[in-house]
């Protein structure tokens, strides 16, 4: 199957006073129809600036996207003319952010917010964009979504809300759809609600989703594969539910064995020592190295990213040469 | 012993609590409540003085111009050397107060109306692309907004009236050439708060350019700001206007313009006070009535006091 994005070598330098941090430091990843990438990490550690790498939304001036290509069905976003680039944003790639209180224009009302897309993607106009947004409400599951056209984004609820961006998202509908921590704000029931929802489109449109969380538990039952970030890189990749069983680097080992598990006893939660990492001043070496128990002498190095397994890759010493 | 692990321990001293909270609470005015009545006194005064301004040709009783020496000085009609004929009286050339009253509305609110739409639509625009852009583009704008806002706008007017002299062209563009600075620097300040909601980013996402985000987006969440500030400055320019005339750099005699009546009495204050009380008064009127329309609409237009 070929992939839907395929990303290779990325890198996004954010210039400050202190100096140059490298947030996004060779990501590459790829994923094809219908699958969805966990990407996770602390925060900080390149995530969200990864996504906007993608769809080249960095806060310039400061941030900028430096190398790599993002290959969309094969074509380099990287080399679009901005003008393309906005053909493509919304259309192709589609995304949902993480609060859903700011997430929608206040002075508009629902169906007027729904149907600016419409119209810019679709030429649609009239009652022609209105059916289609009733449709695409009734889609992300709002009772009487004629009804909810007129409804004003501080008369729904969170959860509506991020549904109501959802409807927006799958407008195009898109080829990729990013969601940046979309459940973060939402209560717990609804989070699981509106995750069976994502999955749910997802098989309807077949889109590829990349999955930004810090919620370990939200990967296991959403994603087909996990990229682990720390410090701007992926320190490990693989399938779901391999990275679960036997993860490879440390640093998996020990986001891991931070969540409380329903049923075993532990004595204390074991949490990861130390600070994540300053960004402008980090050596050549792992990353991870000084808050790693298992550090040893090599790490002072850079490690090459190593496959454990077939499809499952870490960038760590234990399993390098 | 603590009531808390009790909780329905003493039913009978929870109830009457609540009970009477509930009839206080709607006794007390909400927060903002008032304000949601129209504002009938000062909406009154701006339809009276509008109507005024297109209608003074009508309800002028005399040529606000036609000078009559016999007639200097003469006072309102309660005192006891006073007459119909001229109600509020006349001014040292004999002239017809109330008519030249009734005929300065036009220049006041003229002035004020037009300087305003003219500042505020240049000033948002600058504010916009500022907050929007950012960076260099920002900073430049807003190194010049400074400039301008350090300018005396009496001083520009001034210049203006003794170089190309007075006129009331000249007015409004000496007052709308630093006016705009205030409200690029407010709807700036308003962009930049807005620009980190995700609102912006989501459009963006979604496809919208510049040009969309800045009118779709932008602009219509700072109309209250904009609609406030513009009533607020109206009164701000009336004054403003008549200050230039009061200075001889306004509206060039024989026009009748408030701030020129009132200059044109401050000699004579002594003995015929109502050459200059009268046209303070309604400029007094007129600028409370403004102000009073802004604050109510502030109140109004406050999403946080906005009803369903």
């Amino acid at each position: 199957m070929s992939a839907v994005i395929d990303v290779r070598d990325l890198r996004t330098h954010i210039v400050t006073r202190w100096g140059t941090i490298k947030a996004v430091d060779g990501v590459s990843f790829a994923l094809g129809e219908g699958e969805t990438l966990g990407l996770v990490g602390e925060s900080g550690s390149g995530k969200s600036m990864t996504c906007l790498s993608v769809v080249r939304l960095v806060p310039r001036p400061a941030a900028r996207v430096v190398g790599g290509e993002v290959l969309l069905d094969g074509e380099d976003l990287m080399r679009k003319s901005d003008a393309e680039m906005q053909q493509i944003r919304g259309r192709k790639v589609a995304m949902i952010l993480q609060d859903p209180m700011s997430s929608l224009n206040p002075v508009f009302s629902v169906g007027m917010q729904l149907r600016e897309p419409l119209t810019m993607y679709h030429g649609l106009r009239g009652s022609a964009a209105a059916a289609r947004a009733v449709e695409l409400l009734a889609a992300v599951r709002i009772p009487s979504p004629a009804a909810r056209l007129r409804a004003f984004p501080h008369q729904l609820s969170g959860g509506m809300r991020q549904r109501v961006v959802g409807a927006m998202a799958i407008a195009g509908p898109p080829r990729l759809l990013i969601a940046d921590e979309p459940t973060t704000s939402l209560d717990l029931t609804i989070q699981a609600q509106y995750l069976g929802l994502l999955k749910e489109l997802q098989q309807r449109h077949r889109f590829a989703m990349i999955f930004v969380t810090h919620n370990l538990g939200i990967v296991a039952r959403t994603c087909d594969r996990v990229a682990v970030m720390y410090a701007g890189r992926i320190v490990e990749t693989g399938p779901v539910r391999r990275l679960f069983t036997e993860p490879a680097h440390p640093y998996t080992r020990a986001l891991l064995e931070s969540i409380p598990r329903f049923g075993v006893r532990r004595a204390r939660l074991t949490a990861i020592a130390g600070q994540p990492p300053d960004l402008a001043t980090l050596g050549t070496g792992c990353a991870f190295a000084p808050r790693c128990p298992a550090a040893f002498d090599r790490c002072v190095e850079a490690p090459p990213e190593t496959d454990v397994a077939p499809g499952h890759a870490a960038r760590c010493w234990l399993h390098g040469a | 012993m603590s009531s808390a692990g009790h909780p329905r321990s003493d039913p009978a001293s929870r109830l009457p609590l609540q009970s009477s909270a509930l009839p206080d609470r709607a006794a007390r005015p909400e927060p903002g409540q008032r304000s949601r009545h129209w504002p009938v006194v000062s909406i009154s005064i701006i339809v009276v003085f509008v109507l005024v301004a297109l209608l003074a040709p009508l309800l002028s009783p005399a040529d606000p111009y036609e000078q009559s020496l016999r007639l200097r000085f003469r006072p309102p009609v309660w005192d006891e050397r006073g007459s119909w004929a001229n109600p509020l009286g006349t001014d040292r050339l004999g002239r017809d107060m109330l008519s030249r009253i009734l005929w300065g509305s036009r220049v006041s609110l003229a002035a004020g109306v037009v300087t305003v739409l003219i500042a505020s639509a240049f000033g948002a625009a600058i504010g916009l692309v500022a907050g929007y852009y950012g960076g260099r583009v920002d900073a430049t704008l807003m190194r010049v907004t400074d400039a301008t806002l350090a300018f005396p706008v009496i001083l520009l007017a001034l210049i203006l009236a003794v170089t190309v002299g007075p006129s009331f062209t000249n007015v409004v563009i000496a007052i709308a050439v630093i006016l705009w600075a205030r409200y690029a620097r407010v709807i700036r300040g308003q962009v930049l708060t807005l620009m980190q909601l995700d609102f912006i980013a989501q459009a963006r996402i979604a496809g919208a350019g510049a040009w969309r985000v800045i009118t779709r987006h932008l602009l219509p969440n700072t109309l209250n700001t904009l609609v406030v500030l513009v009533t607020l400055q109206i009164g701000y320019v009336i004054i403003v206007e008549a200050s230039l005339s009061f200075l001889g750099a306004g509206i060039p005699p024989p026009t009748p313009a408030w701030g020129s009546m009132i200059a044109e009495g401050r000699d004579v204050i002594t003995i015929a006070w109502w050459v200059s009380f009268f046209p303070g008064l309604v400029i007094l009127l007129v600028v409370l009535a403004f102000n009073l329309l802004g604050d109510w609409l502030r109140d109004t237009l406050d999403p946080r006091l906005r009803q369903l």
